[in-house]
């Protein structure tokens, strides 16, 4: 397979898993994140403790779960503890590094929404809600994103702020006393974009190959300001792909039956 | 020492019209069969609590069960939307519901100080984020000690908790293992408790792993062996992903989804013939 023939997808999966490193413990969302998470234990980061809100500690799922709970993860897991302790000793408690998050809308100051579109009492669309997300863009020390990147889901405001990024910007996060720093990176199937040192607004700090500034500004919803030097991100490398593409989601065709 | 009766009995004698009910499970033991008889017994005006309602909360909600849900994440987990949640939330359909919203957190901690005998739970939680302008039951508090703003929820008392769980021994001690999500806090929190089990043993304790609810928090033990599924029960049997990915379908239209209730359901006396059915058709 050449390395050169990647879709968007892979490509916005392979960059995500670089930015995890083989003594991170990162508390995963499901989908895309839990792809990238994957892709990075079984390439560069080796050593990385993979954490899911329904209880498992350092886990090692050998296909990818379809849901946060499948029983692959607290199989392959080195512990299962229960819902209340993951949140309040592990996560509260300030115990895991990366949180990482995708979502259905991102603003300029990179506070999410996973709950409603529209007003809250009368929405366009309900989604399905917070899970885990606020608290774990509060107590990780840093938060990556995940999503793609159009007019839709890159908004100027979010309808409704499911999670905190930097609110308003500036120093409006300091002042919510959290001990995260936020989201520190969004990666998106055109490029990334990271937070100003200052006002915390989401700048364009790369892009994929083949993709031109031009077309992610006209796929956000907001006038967005790049980085003084535009980086582009390295294409996959072979063993990346291959890697990820022998990823399978868990699929049963039913149950089986037999006690273990 | 809880009672040793069907589950049929168990569901009419403790989950009473207009009763709050928490029928856990995080992804795993998820205590299906419990609900569609919920269903088949035409209880309604429940309040429900859920972390994490799926299937068999879409399945109340859609058939008019429920006059009020609290969750914190109303998903087909890995597939996409509940749509009879959306339709009742959107559209107040079957009925207009009331939706007592938080993220899970707040929910593991209220569960929590429910099984603690306290009225609410602190933590620190929702900063920055739009859910305590549209949730009166979220408010702030200052540490009597530190100055430090805090978070409260009210406790969940619920009147009745239902899980599943992989056994019970003669006793009627419970015993579960893999993920175990607020199933024990639920049980704790509850007036009243109803354990659907795959397998009734001799004895359990936690030297075979897993965590024991010893009998006298356990109100009834219903023999039940497949009772969660499309769920999974940790060593007897996989999560059916696929009847999670077939559910968004099925579910999309309410037509299309009372006309499946009716078939499988509403049709079937219990959750034996339920799932005798759903393999003549292809599901299981």
């Amino acid at each position: 397979m050449s390395s050169e023939i990647y879709t968007p997808e892979e490509m916005m999966i392979v960059t995500a898993a670089r930015l995890l490193e083989n003594d991170d413990v990162v508390f995963i969302g499901i989908g895309l994140p839990s792809k990238a998470a994957s892709l990075a234990r079984l390439t560069h980061a080796p050593g990385i403790a993979l954490i899911y809100e329904s209880g498992p500690l350092d886990t090692a799922p050998e296909v990818l779960p379809l849901s946060i709970g499948d029983g692959e993860l607290s199989r392959t897991a080195k512990a299962v503890v229960s819902v209340p302790e993951m949140f309040n000793y592990w996560l509260q408690g300030g115990r895991i590094r990366t949180g990482f998050l995708g979502a259905a809308q991102i603003d300029r100051f990179g506070n999410l929404n996973s709950t409603v579109i529209g007003d809250y009492r009368a929405p366009k669309v309900r989604l399905p809600g917070a899970g885990g997300a606020p608290e774990i863009a509060s107590f990780c020390s840093r938060t990556l994103v995940m999503l793609q990147q159009n007019p839709k889901t890159f908004v100027d405001a979010v309808d409704f702020v499911t999670t905190a990024g930097f609110l308003r910007g500036g120093d409006a996060r300091e002042r919510l006393r959290v001990p995260g720093r936020g989201p520190v990176a969004v990666i998106t199937d055109l490029g990334v974009l990271e937070p100003h040192p200052d006002s915390h607004e989401l700048v364009l700090t790369k892009v994929h190959p083949g993709v031109s500034q031009e077309m992610v500004f006209k796929a956000t919803g907001w006038p967005l300001q790049t980085a003084d030097v535009v980086g582009e991100t390295q294409p996959p490398t072979a063993a990346e792909m291959r890697v990820l593409r022998s990823l399978r989601t868990a699929m049963p065709a039913g149950p089986m039956v037999g006690v273990v | 020492m809880p009672e040793f009766i069907g589950l049929r009995e168990a569901v009419g004698k403790y989950v009473k019209p207009g009763c709050t009910l928490a029928a856990e499970g995080f992804t795993h033991l998820i205590p299906h069969a419990a609900g569609l008889e919920i269903i088949r017994q035409r209880i309604r005006h429940l309040t429900l609590i859920r972390m994490t309602p799926d299937i068999i909360y879409d399945q109340l909600i859609g058939m008019g069960a429920a006059d009020k849900l609290v969750f914190s994440w109303g998903g087909n987990p890995g597939v996409g939307s509940l749509f009879r949640l959306r339709d009742a939330y959107e559209r107040g359909v079957p009925h207009p519901m009331v939706f007592d919203e938080h993220a899970h957190a707040a929910m593991a901690n209220a569960y929590q100080a429910g099984a603690s005998g306290m009225p609410m739970a602190i933590f620190k939680g929702y900063r920055g984020t739009s859910y305590p302008e549209v949730n009166p039951n979220i408010r702030f508090i200052e540490c009597p000690f530190t100055g430090e703003t805090l978070t409260a929820v009210p406790a969940h008392r619920p009147d009745v908790a239902i899980i599943h769980a992989q056994r019970a021994d003669r006793q009627g001690n419970v015993w579960l293992k893999g993920i175990l999500g607020v199933q024990k806090e639920a049980v704790l929190a509850s007036r009243h408790s109803i354990v659907t089990v795959e397998e009734i043993v001799d004895s359990v304790d936690e030297r075979q792993g897993g965590v024991v609810i010893p009998r006298w928090a356990v109100t009834a033990v219903c023999h039940v062996p497949m009772g969660a599924f499309p769920s999974y029960a940790e060593g007897y049997y996989e999560r059916s992903n696929a009847f999670y990915v077939k559910w968004g379908d099925v579910s999309r239209t309410l037509p299309s989804f009372l006309e499946w209730m009716d078939t499988f359901v509403l049709s079937t006396d219990d959750f034996d013939q339920y799932l005798q059915k759903l393999k003549e058709h292809g599901y299981v």
